[in-house]
């Protein structure tokens, strides 16, 4: 039997989408997302120096501070629900794009007027 | 038998930090601050400076807390900054002229407001100092039209009254922390405060503290002060609660925001007003805030496009139609100020829009669907400034909206935003409709809508001791005004605490608030919190919803108190995070009653409170035109009412200068003295 046969009885998600995104393989455990996050939606794992738990995803604001937060780069993504996701038009050549597309353009690469790291500040 | 409700067992995680529910922490100050927010800061570091020993309390972080917790991006009122073009008098005088009666804004608070236009530039100039960007340290915007090359400061929207000032501030509330740290303020985190205390227990007496406990630990805190200054953020999802709807979690007001303030306060025995004011909710269906192209506000004054390319026209406030960009942002002639949004607003203060015919031409097909803003096409330092500056810093948009939007490929230079449309009866506030509204009985009395505490010109509410700052405030507003009334509240509860005894705490006061703060933890089955909460809303949404009338305002209160007695009695917790959900319910399902009471009060509708008696349909007769107060006794609710201008009454001066002059409490530590701020 296939390792896919086997289900699971278990509850539904608890929001319409996993708000953040932590990559396992540069988070150092520092517990600052944990920190910074207005909600609790992140807890402390209890194996130490491990990767948060998404405890309470339902009760994000996507304020994004976990994110600015984050002393290691690439390490916390917030994940746009698919309800958020806006489209926009190429003005010359009249294409259309939507954010979280099937190969997207490139990214825009300017950085926020007044952009410094968080720690900076 | 459910999952929710099933058994634990050893499979179930244990809670990740160490709980204990029976622990008791007494701390004593001089100025305790709840909610540290940026009024809460403010206040905080001007208590400090006058040299009150100064904790602030918050139930998130202060160090990212509050709805200006993730970034701001414009300043409000900063009518005394070097390029103004108008007075602190003016602008008061302005919105008075043109919004008579009860207004609903930030600017019906008129005390309030004009505290905020004296000290807007001066609070600016303190977060400069804390080393917040507040001009264009970089010559990046040299030769814009809202650009003052002087000062390098850049202005938004009115650039001929030169009173909003474009600031580079994602990470302010960083910048407040640390000064809070250097200036040795104390910072309790993750506490919730469910009381105030007061002397002898008794209601209407003086406040000399406050009960909270820790949502991670479940410890109980007894906080015992001279003077406490609530600064807390209005009420959220009292009407409208689901953890599914996203754009319901994504609106403007830190989700903290629950009416704690307006529930420990009215508990206490302080008078509220306007309470029954609210409105329509923009949150449920809406986008990220600022996440698509429109007209207005962080996006004013974006050209838009219908489907072929087609320019929406601008015209000014006599209709007359704005031929080039740079004029979208001009005063028309004999105009003070104008405000940047849509019709209908007050002539006096209405600003260039959009032709006002909108809805009937895209239905006559003259435009066509969709319509997009079309950034591409501003001047170059425009474009910068709303994209670059002002969604790259403004709150949760730099890494909420400008990161991901730019990572997955938009290019503010080529690329046109999606300017969602709604036809014009569901239109949110800033039209031309790009936000997205509930059905009509979601409402809301967050962003400046609804009520709050009465104060006077010391900014202290009708208790002894107990001071209020920011949205907690009667009519309270935005940054600027949080920041301003802060610093203001700061000084007046410092003088008072600086002169007052402390007072020993009532006994049998904590011994209640314990035994009802801690019941849900002392269940092991029940009734959830979000069946709790979305409970209270169905009741708000049924009995105090657009239409209101004397009999359904008199079911709502009496099922609120049903559900409170009932359904409130088998809540339960399963570790500290549930019980403050919980007791926020409680805080909602108090703060349904103050809304109910001063709805049944007001027997007449209001256009400005967006209040509507089926019952009483005159609107704004003018016997009506007085805030209704309202206030809890020993054995029940009294109804009074105060003049729109009773902070030009007496005992007060007839105008805002001599009473501001006469109470502003500032002295040679907390005078910022002029030509002072950093470049």
């Amino acid at each position: 039997m296939s390792d896919y046969n086997q289900a699971y009885m278990v509850t539904n998600p608890l929001a319409p989408c996993t708000v953040v995104e932590i990559n396992p393989d540069n988070c150092t455990g520092c517990r600052l997302c944990i920190e910074v996050c207005r909600t609790d939606v992140l807890v402390p794992n209890p194996e130490t120096l491990m990767v948060p738990i998404v405890l309470f995803p339902d009760e994000c604001w996507f304020c994004g501070d976990c994110v600015a937060y984050c002393p290691e780069p690439d390490t916390i993504k917030m994940h746009v629900p698919i309800t958020e996701k806006v489209g926009w038009k190429d003005k010359e050549s009249g294409d259309r794009y939507r954010l979280g597309m099937k190969n997207p353009p490139p990214p825009y690469t300017t950085p926020p007027v007044g952009w410094k790291s968080v720690r900076e500040k | 038998m459910s999952i929710y409700e099933a058994p634990l067992n050893e499979n179930t995680p244990p809670w990740p930090y160490t709980v204990d529910y029976d622990k008791v922490n007494e701390v004593t100050t001089d100025v305790l601050i709840v909610g540290g927010g940026t009024a809460g800061c403010h206040a905080a570091i001007n208590a400090r400076k006058k040299g009150a020993k100064v904790l602030v309390i918050d139930k998130a972080n202060v160090l990212t807390s509050g709805c200006g917790g993730s970034g701001v991006d414009h300043w409000h009122n900063a009518c005394t900054n070097p390029a103004s073009g108008i007075s602190p008098e003016d602008q008061v005088d302005e919105f008075q002229n043109c919004r008579k009666g009860i207004a609903t804004s930030e600017y019906g608070s008129r005390a309030s407001h004009y505290i905020t236009a004296r000290e807007s530039w001066d609070a600016l100039q303190d977060v400069e100092e804390w080393g917040i960007d507040i001009r264009d340290v970089n010559d990046e915007f040299v030769g814009a039209d809202f650009r003052d090359e002087e000062t390098k400061l850049m202005f938004a929207y009115d650039y001929d009254s030169r009173t909003v000032v474009r600031v580079q501030g994602a990470y302010i509330k960083k910048a407040m922390h640390d000064e809070m740290r250097r200036l040795d303020v104390q910072i309790q985190n993750r506490v919730m405060i469910t009381s105030l205390l007061t002397a002898g227990g008794k209601i209407g007496g003086r406040v000399i503290g406050a009960t909270g406990f820790h949502i991670r630990t479940g410890e109980f805190y007894i906080f015992k002060a001279k003077s406490t200054i609530v600064c807390t953020g209005p009420s959220t999802r009292l009407w409208v609660f689901s953890t599914e709807l996203v754009g319901a979690n994504s609106i403007h007001d830190d989700p903290n925001d629950v009416g704690d303030g307006n529930a420990i306060c009215y508990n206490a025995g302080a008078e509220f007003g306007q309470m029954e004011a609210g409105g329509r909710t923009v949150g449920g269906f809406r986008y990220f805030g600022y996440g698509t192209g429109n007209a207005h506000n962080t996006w004013f004054a974006c050209t838009i496009v219908d489907s072929n390319g087609k320019e929406v026209p601008w015209v000014d406030r006599d209709g007359k139609e704005i031929k080039n960009v740079a004029d979208r942002y001009r005063l028309a002639k004999g105009q003070k100020m104008f405000y940047h949004g849509p019709p209908p607003h007050p002539y006096e203060t209405q600003g260039p829009t959009l032709i006002h015919d909108l809805a009937e031409r895209i239905e006559s097909g003259e435009f066509v669907l969709p319509f997009y803003a079309d950034l591409p096409g501003m001047p170059e330092l425009e474009r910068k400034a709303i994209f670059g500056l002002m969604v790259g810093n403004e709150g949760k948009t730099r890494h909420g909206v400008y990161e991901p939007y730019t990572d997955g490929g938009y290019d503010p230079n080529k690329h046109m935003m999606q300017a969602n449309v709604l036809p014009p009866e569901e239109a949110g506030i800033h039209k031309p409709w790009w936000n997205g509204q509930g059905p009509p009985q979601w409402r809301e009395t967050a962003f400046g809508g609804g009520g709050g505490l009465v104060y006077d010109w010391d900014c202290r509410s009708t208790l002894e001791g107990l001071y209020t700052a920011g949205n907690q405030m009667l009519g309270g507003g935005n940054h600027s005004q949080s920041a301003s009334t802060g610093r203001y509240a700061g000084r007046k509860a410092a003088d008072y605490a600086l002169s007052a005894d402390q007072v020993e705490v009532d006994k049998s006061q904590l011994s209640e608030e314990r035994e009802r703060v801690y019941a849900p933890v002392k269940r092991s089955a029940g009734i959830g919190w979000k069946e709790f909460q979305a409970g209270l809303c169905r009741v708000m949404q049924d009995y105090c919803a657009t239409y209101k009338a004397e009999e359904t305002l008199k079911i709502g209160l009496e099922w609120l108190e049903s559900i409170k007695e009932s359904e409130g009695q088998q809540v339960f917790a399963r570790n500290p995070h549930e019980l403050a959900r919980i007791m926020e319910a409680f805080s909602r399902l108090t703060v349904g009653q103050m809304i109910m009471e001063a709805s049944r009060a007001r027997k007449a509708s209001s256009r400005a409170c967006d209040f509507e008696r089926v019952d009483y349909p005159e609107v704004d007769p003018p016997d009506w035109d007085k805030y209704v107060i309202i206030k809890r006794e020993e054995d029940g609710v009294s109804i009074s009412d105060k003049p729109c201008d009773y902070w030009l009454q007496e005992p007060y001066a007839s105008n805002y200068a001599e009473n501001y002059d006469a109470h502003n409490g500032l002295d040679e530590k907390t005078t910022r003295v002029i030509g002072e701020a950093a470049e």
